[in-house]
């Protein structure tokens, strides 16, 4: 039997406490009217209108977003494929090496990607603007998508696509019609995470943007380096609010789906 | 061999090759340049058209000299040296902070745990940026934290902690918590808690029971917690560059400030391959570490 105890209480509580409160600092000083971020001078939602009117930050937001759903759209495809051959294509030349191709990025530090993929992109001659951040995010996410995929390949039955095959689906068809319904769960949180990646970064994208394509996350930076400003913190806020509801309704989808799941389980068994 | 097979295997292989090891050779190659006044800022620049002469030439041209630079300036020494020491401190720290967390996750009532493990994972999904820069308001000489001393008496001047390595330790402790935790808390969830009654009923304290039964079987989940927070760490810039002061020296920073202020590629180039080998050997141990875990649980 598990009991609540008083260390747990604490360390809980805590815990929970050192991860919260200075977010909660930060929206709450959103709101503040003036514009020493560390003062408080009554309620004000100005910083707001003031993000809203700024441009700058407007065109940071719409090249971030572009960026995110080209990136995470291709390291879904490339990431699924690549966990496909890691789990079901047995042995093939180079094996070693391109699993570890997929998991040295996941360890790699962020300054290193990002230098040596602008140095391949200026050895190239291609010109750095939205498609080479977007080459550049597909790369890391596809292995962070290829791990989430594969995990799911290696815990589901073999025998339902094995019985497809022997059913006349030809291996596309058993791919599309049996494979890729089990293990979409893990596909879409693959792309999830590679969409929220490439909205996250800064670095990578720092080395591979051109003068034309700057991110939110580089715009960030470069305001918040100069000191804090209460117009980041409404920006901040408003990026909390949608993550938040983003993740929880997530999570009540997937907690729906896996009940639906055993519901049909059940009834597939008593029939 | 069937050719749909073979495609499936070449496009992810193909890309990973084009993208991520072709630039690591683009990244040594320079490491062996010299700096130069011109576009690209390094010579010698492989020209295919005069043919393999041409390429012997600039083979021959090719040297150590950056790496000698490396180890001649002292910056650099320093900045290497005090990543290792930020990073190792602060996986330190981060254990102490995140083992009793996991521990009370895994003790808690089995309906809190989704939400308690939501509430661990949630602010991983929020901007890494913004989670740092929240502490810049709490820590500056007139930020939260410093009010709050000052108005319960503990301190009487201002303390300087933004812009120093404390700064960093925290931003890094607060940024990286996640990571000890889950791996933490997925090996306490498995604990068989009959094995804690048994060393009850054999006489141990509940407290000798924590340190012999608890302690060693999380090793797995402790290890791993450890790795995730300190390859990531030991190379990090966003926290030093904005929690960090001027005497802060991380090698991810210097690197940046190499590339982007002295536009000294070569020995940026030089300075990431050198981080690369420093990381080899953590990455390596952890792999094993990964594998051996995978086997046990099979």
């Amino acid at each position: 039997m598990r009991r609540i105890t008083w260390f747990n209480a604490v360390s809980l509580t805590l815990g929970f406490a050192f991860l919260y409160i200075p977010m909660l600092i930060l929206i709450i000083f959103s709101f503040n009217s003036s514009k020493l971020v560390t003062v408080w001078a009554g309620f004000s939602t100005k910083w707001y209108g003031e993000l809203i009117r700024n441009e700058a930050f407007l065109d940071a937001a719409w090249v971030t977003l572009k960026v995110a759903v080209l990136s995470s759209t291709a390291a879904t495809v490339l990431g699924t494929m690549a966990a496909y051959v890691m789990v079901r294509g047995g042995r093939f030349f180079g094996r070693t090496l391109f699993s570890g191709m997929i998991y040295a990025p996941l360890v790699m530090p962020e300054v290193i990607t990002g230098l040596s993929l602008l140095l391949l992109f200026i050895s190239i001659g291609l010109d750095r603007g939205v498609l080479t951040i977007v080459l550049a995010h597909a790369t890391f996410s596809m292995c962070y998508v290829s791990v989430v995929v594969s995990s799911r390949l290696v815990s589901f039955d073999r025998s339902v696509e094995e019985a497809a095959l022997d059913l006349g689906c030809t291996p596309f068809e058993a791919f599309r019609l049996v494979t890729l319904p089990i293990i979409l769960p893990a596909v879409i949180s693959g792309w999830l995470l590679a969409f929220t990646l490439s909205l996250d970064d800064l670095v990578i994208a720092s080395f591979t943007a051109g003068p034309s394509s700057t991110t939110l996350p580089i715009k960030i930076f470069s305001s918040v380096r100069l000191g804090v400003s209460p117009e980041i913190n409404a920006l901040s806020t408003i990026m909390i609010a949608i993550v938040t509801v983003g993740v929880i309704a997530t999570s009540l989808l997937s907690k729906q789906a896996i009940a639906r799941q055993q519901r049909e389980e059940r009834e597939a068994a008593q029939a | 061999m069937n050719p749909r097979r073979t495609f499936l295997i070449l496009i992810p292989y193909l890309w990973l090759l084009a993208l991520f090891l072709v630039p690591f050779g683009i990244v040594f190659k320079i490491s062996l340049s010299d700096t130069a006044l011109a576009i690209p800022p390094y010579l010698p620049t492989l020209d295919l058209s005069t043919g393999w002469a041409g390429f012997r030439e600039f083979l021959s041209e090719l040297d150590f000299e950056n790496y000698v630079w490396l180890t001649e300036d002292d910056l650099y020494w320093k900045a290497y040296l005090s990543s290792l020491q930020i990073a190792v401190f602060s996986t330190v720290l981060t254990l102490l902070v995140g083992f009793p967390i996991a521990y009370g996750m895994a003790n808690a009532p089995d309906q809190w745990r989704p939400t308690l493990m939501m509430l661990v994972i949630l602010p991983f999904w929020t901007s890494f940026l913004i989670r740092v820069y929240a502490w810049m308001g709490i820590l500056s000489t007139e930020g939260f934290l410093n009010q709050f001393l000052l108005w319960t008496g503990i301190i009487a001047e201002p303390l300087t902690i933004l812009n120093t390595n404390t700064a960093v330790y925290i931003g890094i402790v607060y940024t990286y918590l996640p990571f000890m935790i889950l791996p933490i808390y997925a090996t306490l969830e498995k604990l068989d808690a009959s094995l804690l009654e048994a060393a009850e009923d054999l006489g141990c304290s509940r407290t000798s029971a924590f340190w012999l039964v608890t302690i060693p079987l999380s090793r797995p989940g402790v290890i791993a917690g450890c790795f995730l927070v300190f390859i990531p760490a030991l190379g990090e810039f966003v926290i030093p560059s904005l929690l960090g002061g001027s005497g802060t020296l991380m090698i991810g920073k210097v690197l940046w400030e190499e590339f982007f202020s002295n536009r000294d590629w070569p020995v940026a180039s030089a300075v990431a391959v050198v981080l690369l080998l420093l990381l080899i050997v953590p990455i390596i141990l952890f792999q094993k570490h990964q594998e051996k875990q995978q086997e046990a649980e099979q």
